[in-house]
């Protein structure tokens, strides 16, 4: 076989992700899968897109306009949309493998990431 | 399903059933979905055909594990790709060079087999993260300091053996390393230094053994997948200290230069040194016709004495570099009283006083602290990637001296120039002292999702490599892409060092399963291919 498959660039992927930021999210996370979710984001997430100085994530979002830029804090984002992030990267953030964060992990973050999401 | 290239389709799908019986189904990925991971977040080659694609993912979670995988590659002739974190951004990350090798992924490789704050060392699997280490240290409070290159998330062994570089004393990783656990083509494995003696008690702590050191043709080799290796690590420092020397004109660099050599290689200053400019990096300087980028990479920008001028106006140094000192306080003190008295013979060089840390430091404090002088793993290199989508890093060695600097300065300006390239685009980023008694430069060049922006990048990027060769320099480190290209300039003697590398591969590898082309060796059975 030949190798000659094209990739789907991650800003036309953004474009798709925002748009699914709009969909609420009406099932209420446990707190055993949000506690998981927390330790895997703090593992993976944190030293990113969390909080202090030197946190390039943060500060690319914040550049970006996004209001607030700490994810933690977000109460739009959906499940959806961070599973496509984590597996397809946006910008400078790269792609994280199985071996990194496995689905039943990423499934976990996203439950921490829209904990406070409106129910 | 992707099959790996020359090989049979049902030889593929019987040694992914023997993989999944070794390591597990569920670490076996052959999901186009799963495998895509894999590819390259920054790569140069988006939307070509060049971009590698992987044909599977094996992730074994033991040496015993390791072993039967590569037995079953060995048996096929299936070409591995081994990545250790994968986390290589900026040099390949986690794609391998050949399309369609399976990769080989050692993440879930993350033990940490013992860390030794008596006599400072550490034992680790590829999967362990500087992030794991520091967490493994800190949460046992141990009297050690890891080193850490800009990214935290890189494994140890995956660094060391890419021959990677921090910012404290032990900033050499593959130099701070000491004993290594490496499975071989044909599943065998073998122990160096004085892990080869049964029951040594010796392994991190006395790094040769006995007979040929071979060590060294597993780093950016192909000749071993390394499972294990041993780590010196820093005694946790009782103080820092840092400090900054300014000079004032163009070529007080050279005695600058030439005094950091001498204190550097007497252990007076430890870790990286970074040589910079506040003059070229300021506004004044830009404001100059041309920039500071002009002057530095194309002929006719500002002339120095116009750029003097400026920094005599506005009390700016041409040139300065921030030293750093470990130890005990009143040693760190009086080393920079030193260096300050060396500096001195300068005309007109300035100090500017760092603080001085007296440690150990409380862990809730590290966001006010220098984290790489102080080996603390974090992610804010990422920072500077402004909004591009991916980097590559142009890294050639030159000379640790003035000369060499302005030498580089001018060829790679004219180089630039010559490809047409505007130089405002490209600023010279300084010379660093990432390894001892040489200067590293490093180049980022910027990744689109944009095929002419990156087939130009490459060329400029080839281009660089053949300009810096025809002046006696090459690159400690390149990306999968630039493999082939940089070992070529290393060509002594009709390719001797290359001939040799390669009869040591059909040796230890003869059916040319590991990493093919890492590094510029290929396997007997692609070289002609590759010629």
């Amino acid at each position: 076989m030949t190798y000659t498959m094209t990739r789907q660039s991650k800003p036309i992927l953004l474009g798709a992700i925002l748009l699914t930021l709009a969909v609420p999210v009406f099932a209420a996370p446990d707190d055993v899968q949000v506690d998981r979710g927390h330790k895997v984001y703090d593992k993976w997430c944190f030293p990113c897109h969390g909080t202090g100085p030197g946190k390039p994530g943060t500060d690319s979002l914040r550049q970006r306009g996004q209001n607030p830029a700490v994810l933690e804090e977000r109460t739009d984002l959906t499940a959806p949309a961070i599973k496509q992030f984590v597996r397809h990267g946006v910008f400078f953030m790269p792609m994280f493998r199985k071996t990194e964060i496995s689905d039943s992990e990423l499934d976990a973050i996203a439950a921490y990431l829209t904990r406070n999401n409106k129910k | 399903m992707r099959v790996p290239p020359g090989v049979a389709a049902k030889d593929f799908s019987d040694a992914i059933k023997q993989w999944q019986e070794a390591v597990g189904p569920d670490w076996v990925f052959t999901s186009d979905e799963d495998v895509d991971l894999y590819r390259d977040s920054y790569s140069p080659f988006w939307h070509e055909e060049q971009d590698p694609i992987p044909s599977a993912a094996v992730a074994p979670h033991t040496v015993e594990q390791v072993q039967s995988v590569v037995r079953v590659a060995n048996e096929y002739e299936i070409p591995l790709w081994t990545i250790s974190t994968g986390k290589n951004l900026g040099y390949g990350g986690s794609a391998p060079l050949l399309s369609g090798s399976v990769v080989l992924d050692l993440k879930r490789m993350d033990r940490v087999v013992e860390v030794n704050d008596q006599n400072h060392y550490a034992l680790v699997e590829p999967g362990v993260s500087y992030f794991d280490l520091y967490r493994y240290i800190q949460d046992r409070g141990l009297k050690v300091w890891i080193d850490v290159p800009d990214p935290g998330w890189g494994s140890l062994i995956g660094n060391a053996l890419d021959r990677g570089g921090g910012y404290t004393p032990m900033r050499d990783h593959f130099d701070s390393h000491c004993g290594m656990e490496v499975v071989l083509a044909d599943g065998g494995i073998l122990r160096t230094g004085m892990g080869a003696l049964p029951g040594s008690k010796t392994w991190q702590q006395y790094r040769y053994g006995f007979g040929p050191f071979v060590d060294g043709i597993f780093s950016q080799g192909n000749f071993g997948v390394v499972t294990k290796m041993g780590f010196w690590l820093l005694p946790a420092p009782e103080g820092y200290k840092s400090g900054t020397v300014r000079v004032r004109r163009h070529d007080d660099l050279v005695p600058m230069i030439e005094t950091l050599n001498y204190l550097m290689n007497s252990n007076l200053v430890q870790g990286t040194t970074t040589i910079a400019s506040p003059l070229l990096m300021s506004r004044a300087a830009q404001g100059v016709s041309g920039g500071p980028s002009a002057l530095l990479m194309s002929p006719g920008g500002p002339s120095v004495e116009e750029l003097e001028k400026i920094g005599r106006d506005q009390n700016l140094p041409y040139w300065d570099c921030q030293l750093n000192f470990y130890g005990p306080t009143k040693v760190v003190e009086a080393q920079w009283q030193y260096a300050k008295e060396k500096y001195s013979a300068i005309p007109g060089a300035s100090f500017v006083e760092g603080p001085t840390y007296r440690l150990p430091y409380d862990p809730q404090d590290t966001d006010k602290l220098p984290k790489r002088q102080f080996g603390i793993p974090s992610l804010t290199i990422f920072g500077l990637m402004g909004r591009s989508e991916g980097h590559m890093w142009f890294s050639p060695i030159i000379p640790m001296t003035g000369e060499a600097v302005f030498e580089a300065q001018k060829v790679f300006g004219q180089a630039y120039h010559d490809m047409g390239v505007p130089a405002i685009s490209q600023l010279f980023v300084f010379p660093s002292s990432f390894f001892p008694r040489s200067f590293v430069i490093l180049c980022g060049f910027p990744i689109y999702h944009d095929v002419e922006k990156n087939r130009r990048s490459r060329e400029v990027f080839k281009g660089l490599v053949k300009a810096a060769a025809e002046h006696g320099w090459g690159e400690y480190r390149t990306h999968t892409a630039f493999m082939d290209t940089v070992a070529d300039v290393y060509s002594f003697n009709n390719h001797a060092l290359r001939r040799f590398h390669e009869t040591i591969k059909d040796a230890v590898d003869p059916n040319g399963i590991l990493s093919p082309g890492r590094c510029g060796v290929w396997p007997k059975r692609m070289r002609k291919a590759q010629a």
